[in-house]
């Protein structure tokens, strides 16, 4: 998607000082992106550890109600922090980033994962056994695991991909 | 034969000439390494805040060790081989680059640090391990690790930012 207004968005935020202040000091990109990959590594870990336990791979001898509490604030606080740093990269590369396929990807599989996320920890909280093989959905327990890792692993896909378009 | 012309030997394998001549082969490469990388930073800074006595605190080291280990090693192994293959495309230019060479300095020095933990401080986890605030030495160790590793990680961005582009990249 590349709208004239998109375009024309973008090369307005691109004039403003704060950008002109990114663009001229080279180490600020790279260090944001640096502090960027630590908050997706905090995010991808944690994520691995709750859904390998809602597959049974890892973490069997703990509840999943406790895998869970351990991990997700560690999902709900580096999202923040990627936004933040996001938002930099972006203010100082917004035609970039904004007008590029991939990271229009990016957010679109981010939505998703999000409301995944959703589905997934909503029931848990009203009842703390709901997604344990006695509870019979292990199968959707499983699609659920399977597809939030897919997601995770194109989000981290397409943020690479924007530096080759 | 010196270790440029050996690297040069490597940078004409076909594998690496279709890495490098390639447009798409990099970026697919650079994408899974990118994810082992997070992987195992976040994994393994799992044990290292478990060790700091930061999180997990009502866990025992032994149980978080046995649980993330696994996932550290495996996605360890996909950096290692993806890594291989990315520098195999432009040996000599990596082997020369100041951000490279530090990066696999910090890479080493985590290594060492595990190796202390596991040398003078594993035998005993049984006991100590269950404490919510391990022992100094184990605080100690899990703290470099945290600090090697984020090391590693600013090291491997800078690299992309210090090499001439190559083709068809923006950073």
């Amino acid at each position: 998607m590349r709208t004239k207004a998109l375009m024309e968005f973008c090369d307005w935020v691109d004039s403003t000082p704060l950008s002109q202040a990114i663009q001229s000091h080279a180490w600020v990109v790279p260090t944001f992106q640096t502090i960027h990959i630590l908050a997706i590594a905090a995010v991808m870990s944690s994520i691995l550890m709750i859904n390998l336990r809602l597959l049974g791979v890892a973490g069997t001898d703990q509840p999943l109600a406790r895998v869970s509490d351990r991990f997700r604030p560690v999902v709900w606080w580096a999202l923040p922090l990627l936004l933040a740093t996001g938002a930099t990269l972006i203010i100082g590369e917004p035609a970039r980033s904004l007008a590029n396929e991939y990271f229009q990807l990016k957010m679109l599989l981010l939505l998703t994962v999000i409301v995944l996320m959703q589905l997934f920890q909503r029931p848990l909280s009203r009842d703390p056994s709901y997604w344990e093989p006695a509870g019979g959905r292990s199968a959707r327990a499983r699609l659920l695991a399977v597809f939030s890792l897919l997601l995770w692993c194109g989000i981290v896909f397409a943020g690479r991909w924007i530096a080759y378009k | 034969m010196d270790l440029d012309s050996l690297l040069r030997a490597l940078e004409a394998t076909n594998f690496a000439t279709q890495i490098r001549e390639n447009d798409s082969l990099f970026p697919w490469i650079e994408s899974f390494h990118v994810l082992a990388i997070t992987l195992v930073v976040g994994s393994i800074s799992i044990v290292d805040l478990r060790l700091l006595g930061w999180a997990s605190r009502e866990r025992s080291v032994g149980r978080v060790t046995a649980s993330v280990l696994p996932c550290t090693w495996a996605a360890f192994a996909l950096a290692v081989i993806t890594g291989g293959l990315l520098f195999s495309s432009n040996a000599v230019t990596y082997i020369h680059n100041t951000y490279y060479l530090s990066k696999f300095t910090f890479m080493g020095l985590a290594g060492l640090n595990m190796l202390v933990f596991h040398l003078h401080f594993n035998r005993g986890v049984e006991s100590w391990g269950t404490a919510p605030t391990p022992p100094t030495a184990a605080r100690v160790i899990g703290g470099l690790s945290l600090l090697f590793w984020i090391g590693v990680i600013a090291c491997g961005r800078w690299v992309g930012y210090s090499l001439t582009p190559l083709p068809g990249t923006t950073g």
